[in-house]
């Protein structure tokens, strides 16, 4: 399940990789000056009238690298995925891929495949001819065109159902009748546009995974476009999170969890507590805030450089990484406050309690695993709590 | 006992289901089986002088002896005349070519009539389906008629033509078989188009998509994609016009002249003209089987189509 080695996994990380969240720690080209990308958009735009899809939007994208556009729907993420197919032509900017320049080529001679999200099965024609396609269109030899449809059945698992027409095919089916006619070709990039949308999440889950193998196995590139922040999380390696066709931030799923570099990414990804504060001091990679609800001072981690003493600022922690308790917390706690529980989630795995803090109407939500089957004093609703939280559990956003 | 009960409510919907189907049923007994098996008898008779102009008729006041009578009265003589004179075989002959010309000619201007309106942005597809309905707002009489303002030597199109020079003799078009193609096309076209429309428009333009993204251009998906995709369409619009050109009446009577023979005319001319009933009669059931084959194989494919989405 490694990537191809481009550096030594055991070799110490880089500063700007620092992070808590999982990386494939062999695998980050993006992180190389030299390296050249597959596929780059240079400030591209698409309008359509008045409306702005995809505002100056830059990425590289490098060979082999599982790549996610995240976002709301509406958000030009699709509209940037079929730019690059072929099915739009930017409005300014241009798309390279492999270092030719894309515009003006039409959808028929790119050499990317897209997996659709109805999938566009053809119903007139079987899985075999759906899936040989594409490689009727390239004139290859009858003979290579059956071995590659065998092979691509194979991969799929669907060999028993190679003379079945679609709609006599399960959801599940049809997906990989889909997937397995747009790797066919072998393209240079195989777009994803809401996949599994269509599937349950059981089986969702497994061909997150099924994906991930199949792209580590063909040493293929994959660009995926997604509304469903988990599937990202799970199958890419970087995400590129958009909103209102702007480009918010392109990170590994890591990064953006636990360093979201302004709340709008805070917020879409995961569960958060955002506290609305102002800068009371700050100094030598600390500040103190002053939050406004409620009113209260709390010490947290300062990025490089300090912000302005007064700014407005926004502390944003993850659930899990608020700690609760009902007896008072360790004396080397900081940032203890108190409240109420007010709602409790119990998920099995975990736990999540919504907090009243105390003097307001606030609510922090605290999530705990559940390492032990028995408590010795469980928390219920009412019970007056403490939670805490270490300066550097949150990230501290000017943005 | 709550057995008893739901069997009982089972069985009396039972009928009242039964009776509903049965209305169409009795609907088609009562307006189509009918009236076929009375004109199927009168083929059997012979014509006579005299109201109605065929024997025998059925005289039950003579009791058994009559129905005998009756029975024996009956023969096929009509249907070896159909088969003996060259007049009746050249017309049915004559009716299906012109049909089959004419359902080809359709095919050929009303794909490309509905693949456009199909095409057309969304907003204004709801007018041209308008406009290809529209003639039907006025009667065929009159819009055949208006055929013959254009098609005469002193008509429109002659008039038209003159003027601006490209001919110098006026072309005699009315009266021949080309101005009877052009009355039905003119005419049936619509039933050509909208079948085509409905399945043109039902097409996923994801599919062309999808076709161009594999390496397919335009052109080419088109006849991969698009054109198996229609055939449902082009099997009904085909049908829909071949099957009520074969029978025309109208339209060879007004535009094609004594030299135009269809077989809709005729068993006009045998009935009206000739009065011989029982003929007539003939041509009519004759015409039937023969359409009888297109009709079967018609339903089939639909009952087909109906299967491969259920």
């Amino acid at each position: 399940m490694t990537k191809p080695t481009l550096q030594d996994p055991h070799m110490a990380l880089k500063p700007a990789q620092k992070a808590l969240g999982p990386i494939r720690r062999s695998f980050a080209p993006w992180l190389d000056p030299s390296a050249v990308p597959l596929i780059r958009f240079e400030n591209v735009v698409k309008r359509f009238g008045d409306f702005t899809a995809v505002d100056d939007v830059s990425i590289d994208i490098h060979q082999r690298e599982f790549f996610a556009l995240l976002g709301p729907s509406g958000c030009g993420k699709t509209t940037l995925m079929r730019m690059l197919a072929g099915f739009e032509e930017p409005t300014s900017g241009r798309i390279t891929l492999a270092g030719q320049d894309l515009s003006g080529v039409p959808p028929y001679r790119r050499p990317v495949n897209m997996m659709f999200q109805s999938y566009a099965l053809f119903p007139h024609m079987s899985v075999e001819q759906n899936i040989g396609f594409g490689l009727k269109q390239d004139r290859l030899p009858r003979t290579e065109i059956e071995a590659r449809v065998k092979e691509m059945l194979k991969l799929v698992k669907l060999e028993p159902f190679a003379s079945r027409k679609p709609h006599q095919l399960s959801g599940g089916q049809r997906q990989r009748v889909a997937l397995a006619r747009s790797l066919a070709k072998r393209p240079k990039v195989l777009l994803l546009d809401e996949p599994l949308g269509a599937l349950d999440k059981k089986l969702r889950e497994e061909t997150q995974f099924e994906l991930m193998d199949l792209q580590m196995e063909l040493g293929l590139t994959f660009l995926i476009v997604t509304h469903d922040q988990e599937e990202a999380m799970t199958v890419a390696d970087r995400i590129a999170v958009m909103n209102h066709g702007k480009l918010v931030q392109v990170a590994t799923p890591g990064d953006i969890y636990e360093q979201p570099n302004c709340r709008y990414v805070a917020d879409f990804i995961g569960d958060i507590n955002i506290l609305d504060a102002k800068v009371a001091s700050a100094a030598g990679g600390m500040a103190r805030l002053a939050v406004a609800e409620p009113a209260v001072e709390i010490a947290a981690a300062a990025p490089d450089p300090s912000p302005a003493q007064g700014a407005d600022v926004a502390f944003a922690l993850r659930p899990e990484k608020v700690r609760i308790s009902i007896d008072p917390p360790p004396p080397d706690a900081t940032n203890v406050l108190r409240g109420e529980v007010w709602d409790i989630a119990y998920f099995g795995d975990w736990t999540k309690f919504l907090v009243k803090l105390d003097g307001s109407e606030k609510i922090m939500r605290v999530s705990r695993a559940n390492a032990t089957r028995t408590e010795f004093a469980p928390i219920a609703w009412d019970d007056k709590v403490h939670v805490w939280f270490a300066p550097d559990a949150g990230v501290l956003l000017t943005s | 006992m709550t057995d008893a009960v739901s069997t009982k409510r089972a069985g009396s919907s039972g009928l009242g289901r039964r009776i509903l189907i049965a209305i169409p049923y009795v609907w088609l007994l009562i307006f189509f089986l009918a009236p076929f098996v009375i004109v199927l008898k009168i083929s059997l008779s012979d014509a006579t002088i005299a109201q109605p102009p065929y024997t025998p008729l059925l005289d039950l006041s003579a009791g058994w002896q009559g129905v005998v009578e009756w029975w024996n009265g009956l023969d096929f003589e009509n249907y070896t005349l159909l088969t003996e004179d060259e007049l009746y075989w050249v017309s049915y002959l004559s009716s299906l070519r012109i049909a089959v010309i004419s359902t080809l000619l359709m095919l050929l201007i009303g794909y490309p009539m509905a693949y456009a309106m199909a095409r057309a942005p969304k907003s204004i597809r709801p007018a041209l389906v308008m406009a290809v309905i529209l003639p039907f707002w006025t009667s065929l009489l009159i819009r055949v008629y208006a055929w013959i303002g254009i098609l005469s030597p002193e008509g429109l199109l002659n008039a038209f033509l003159l003027w601006t020079g490209i001919i110098s003799e006026p072309l005699y078009i009315m009266n021949t078989e080309t101005a009877v193609l052009i009355g039905i096309v003119y005419s049936y076209l619509p039933f050509m188009v909208l079948p085509l429309y409905a399945s043109l428009e039902k097409l996923d333009e994801s599919l062309l998509e999808a076709a161009a993204d594999l390496g397919s251009p335009p052109w080419k998906a088109f006849w991969q994609i698009t054109v198996p995709l229609s055939i449902p369409g082009v099997i009904a619009g085909c049908f829909l016009v071949f099957i009520p050109a074969v029978g025309e009446f109208v339209i060879p009577d007004l535009l094609g002249g004594s030299e135009t023979l269809m077989i809709g005319k005729t068993l006009y001319n045998e009935f009206f003209l000739n009065r011989d009933w029982p003929v007539s009669s003939a041509i009519a059931v004759l015409l039937l089987l023969v359409l009888v084959v297109p009709i079967a194989v018609y339903q089939n494919v639909q009952a087909r189509q109906l299967e491969g989405k259920a």
